[in-house]
């Protein structure tokens, strides 16, 4: 039975990121559009929506191509170790008040723990391509990923510590509108960590465009392609629900359908503003981002546990 | 600086330059002799020639002849700078001691008309695939590909 | 001893502003050679001019820096005047004037709108490329062309100057300064592009005089030097104008001058244009050129301060139809040249953001 529910939550879960990641590329392209004087997919359907209905099609269409000297098996099934445990993050989402798909007790440890596999499929799809530059792309995934998850991980903690739980539930279910300035910088120091663990820009260093072609997934085309996005995209809109969730209280709002909508409406607003990041700065360079990680937003992310921690032991 | 200040200011320096230097065209043109080419160069860098503009080479049938063109920015002038090679035997000395700029050039006119620089640290062709056969820009040059056009006059 | 790791970026690479391949060699991710292998876009131009006659030449030089096609007419038909003594009208020597100031900023649009979206910075590649837009536009409007001119003959012009286009073009050279200063506060106030490229490929003034660069990436390194003018040619000693300098030579100064040069070029226009007001329409060709042109024997170089820096052109007429050799002596060429010396001991993002503060357009460094 409990075999059969996982079946059907991994199947809602890809569904959802599906859905999510073809809304989310027309998103972003209308956002980039907007920012960069030009207008973004108009001609099918108003505004260009079913640009994307078309682009799928596309995708699955497209010629499987596996290098010459590729390493065939490793390279056709590394897409799916990217996707699947991101998609699996996805289940710890509380999105209704007190329930979650997974209402596990180490939630947070494991939307924290599981997305990082990924980094496993991102290194192999990179050296099973046999390519120097998607070889350089998978050792910055790799350095980049394992950096970021310190100040992700401690910036979460400073929430667990003032719910007391491990359970997202419980957190949202203890949220209190005063933690939103009290975990500020740690919801500050999320987002830019969660940026950083989905390669995105700024930090978009293991797929730069201008230097790596597209880095780890640069031999790719058709639909394994597509699952690299998606697995980009499924990390964003997974990074925005949570840490809604988390430091913002999300479904804790309303009750009801209300509350599923303003939560998912706030973190769409947080989806945008990461996309208005990348189309705005320009790309850092690998020392400067390790800097930034290990200088700036670790010690920042152990203050603000600091904080909270004292905040817990007074309450 | 004028041309003709130039041809003082170069005569009084060098005086066995003197004769190689005329005015051609507003142009201040030294033409020197293949086995001078690389001490005039020299000189002409003391002089305040510090930039290296172009290098090429003309085939003149029996000839091939070299073309640098300097300029001095303190003086504010430039020289144009000529040496006459044999064709059987167009070697000439390779002035990437005095201006690292020669260095591409060089291997350019190595590269189109097949003179060789000796000195250069790293002569081989920059335009062509290394495996081309023969030097374009040599008039005898036959390619099936090269479509001669009449004689209008 | 680590094992060192050969990467092969080019010819065909987002990032080489063309058709250029790179061979770098990496340690980790930093470069400890690289090669920068050319000729990929070699047509052979120098070969065809030998056979064309002297005006079937001027559409080839279009093709040479198709960033900057005005530039390479012009140096051209410049060589073709001298050798063959032609004088030009005045009104002819101010549209050229115009349309070659209004073409570095069209040029620079492109220089910094790539080294910006080699950052990754694409946002500023598009701001960038409106401003190019409106220039090309005007062109459009002047020779029927947005790319390819053809415009600058030798003996003038092709074609005076549209009704209205003054208008068009005193708008736009109004407008233009503002959008300079929003790219300077969106590109070069940006903290990530500073840090990325200041101090990044370092030119001191020395280096750049001895390897022969010219343009903005000389006047970068703080090489006071300008052919419009050190070299005065045409109309410019009537123009009151500055020449923007760099003070440290890395890729930040490299770019910004550009920007600043985009200023000027506007300042130059302005005073051209109220100048040209003088001049009776119409008189844009020389009077009485023969359809065949066929200057004496010699030989004639001239060169202008292009986009990118110094363009010259030599020629050499053996009294024929044809010329008997010419020599296009591009900026690019000697600019690109200097690659190995300034990406070496960067990493490699750092070798792409060099290449792009180079700003090389390769038909013009193959030829």
């Amino acid at each position: 039975m409990s075999l059969l529910l996982g079946f059907a939550y991994g199947l809602a879960a890809v569904g959802l990121i599906a859905g999510g990641a073809v809304i989310g590329v027309w998103w972003e392209r209308k956002v980039a559009g907007r920012i960069q004087l030009r207008l973004g997919p108009q001609q099918l359907g108003p505004a260009g929506v079913f640009q994307m209905l078309a682009d799928v099609p596309k995708l699955l269409f497209k010629e499987d191509i596996v290098p010459y000297g590729a390493d065939r098996p490793t390279f056709r099934y590394a897409p799916m170790l990217v996707f699947a445990p991101i998609a699996a993050s996805v289940a710890v989402v509380p999105f209704w008040a007190g329930w979650a798909p997974l209402d596990s007790v180490v939630g947070v440890a494991f939307f924290l723990a599981v997305p990082s596999v990924a980094v496993l499929g991102m290194l192999l799809s990179a050296w099973a391509s046999h390519n120097t530059l998607s070889t350089i792309g998978g050792m910055r995934a790799a350095a980049q990923m394992v950096s970021y998850e310190v100040p992700r991980t401690l910036a979460v903690l400073s929430v667990v510590v003032l719910a007391g739980s491990l359970q997202p539930t419980e957190i949202t279910g203890a949220w209190r509108w005063w933690w939103v300035p009290l975990t500020a910088v740690g919801f500050l120091v999320y987002l830019i960590a969660s940026v950083a663990e989905m390669n995105r820009g700024p930090f978009d260093l293991p797929e730069a465009e201008s230097e790596l072609v597209a880095g780890y997934f640069a031999d790719y085309s058709g639909f394994r392609w597509a699952i690299f996005m998606m697995a980009e995209y499924g990390s964003m809109i997974a990074a925005a629900l949570f840490g809604t969730a988390l430091f913002l209280g999300g479904p804790a709002w309303f009750a009801g359908v209300g509350g599923l909508i303003a939560y998912v409406g706030v973190a769409c607003v947080i989806i945008t503003a990461i996309m208005w990041a990348k189309w705005t700065f320009p790309r850092m360079r690998q020392d400067h981002l390790m800097t930034f990680c290990w200088t700036v937003l670790t010690p920042l992310a152990l203050v603000q546990l600091l904080v909270a921690g004292a905040v817990a032991v007074w309450l | 600086m004028s041309l003709v200040e130039l041809r003082e200011h170069l005569c009084a320096t060098f005086p066995d330059l003197c004769p190689l230097f005329s005015i051609e065209f507003g142009d201040g043109v030294l033409q020197v002799g293949p086995e001078r080419l690389h001490e005039a160069m020299e000189g002409l860098k003391t002089l305040g020639f510090d930039m290296l503009g172009m290098v090429t080479a003309v085939d003149f049938g029996e000839e091939f002849e070299l073309v640098y063109r300097l300029r001095a920015r303190e003086m504010g002038v430039a020289i144009i700078v000529r040496a006459r090679l044999p064709r059987h035997t167009p070697r000439a000395a390779s002035v990437t001691d005095l201006w690292p700029a020669a260095d591409w050039h060089e291997r350019e006119v190595y590269d189109l008309f097949g003179i060789v620089f000796e000195g250069h640290p790293d002569l081989r062709r920059i335009l062509l695939p290394d495996d081309w056969v023969g030097h374009p820009l040599r008039k005898d040059y036959e390619d099936p590909s090269i479509i001669r056009r009449p004689d209008y006059r | 001893m680590s094992e060192r790791l050969v990467v092969n970026i080019g010819p065909s690479h987002p990032s080489t502003h063309g058709v250029c391949r790179i061979v770098v060699e990496l340690d980790g991710e930093i470069v400890t050679h690289a090669e920068p292998i050319i000729g990929h876009l070699h047509r052979g131009i120098e070969k065809m001019a030998e056979n064309r006659t002297y005006l079937q030449i001027v559409p080839l030089t279009d093709r040479l820096d198709y960033v900057g096609s005005m530039y390479a007419n012009w140096a051209y038909c410049r060589a073709v005047e001298r050798l063959a003594g032609i004088r030009v009208p005045e009104r002819a020597e101010y549209i050229r004037v115009i349309v070659c100031e209004l073409q570095r900023i069209a040029s620079h649009m492109m220089g910094i709108g790539s080294a910006a979206a080699d950052t990754g910075a694409f946002t500023v590649f598009m701001y960038a490329f409106e401003q190019r837009e409106l220039v090309v536009d005007l062109f459009e409007a002047l020779c029927g062309s947005r790319l390819t001119y053809n415009y600058v003959r030798p003996g003038g012009v092709s074609a005076d100057l549209p009704d209205g286009w003054v208008d068009r073009c005193r708008t736009f050279i109004k407008g233009h300064p503002d959008a300079m200063r929003e790219i300077d506060r969106m590109l070069f106030g940006n903290v990530i592009f500073r840090a990325r490229t200041k101090g990044i490929g370092v030119l001191d003034a020395a280096d750049a005089v001895a390897w022969g660069a010219s343009g903005p990436v000389a006047r970068g390194s703080g090489v006071d030097y300008d052919l419009r003018r050190d070299d005065p040619y045409s109309m410019y000693p009537r123009f009151d104008f500055t020449v923007p300098l760099g003070e440290r030579g890395d890729s930040y100064d490299r770019a910004r001058v550009r920007l600043w040069e985009c200023v000027e070029s506007c300042r130059i226009v302005e005073q051209a244009l109220d100048q040209l007001a003088e001049y009776e329409p119409g008189v844009i060709m020389t009077e009485g050129l023969p359809r065949l042109l066929a200057p004496g024997r010699g030989d004639a170089y001239d060169h202008i301060e292009s986009a990118r820096g110094c363009l010259g052109v030599y020629l050499v007429s053996d009294g024929g139809v044809c010329p008997y050799r010419m020599k296009v002596r591009s900026p690019a060429f000697s600019n690109l040249a200097l690659l190995p010396l300034l990406a070496t001991g960067h990493t490699l993002s750092d070798l792409i953001v060099v290449l792009g503060s180079l700003d090389p357009v390769f038909g013009e460094v193959d030829r």
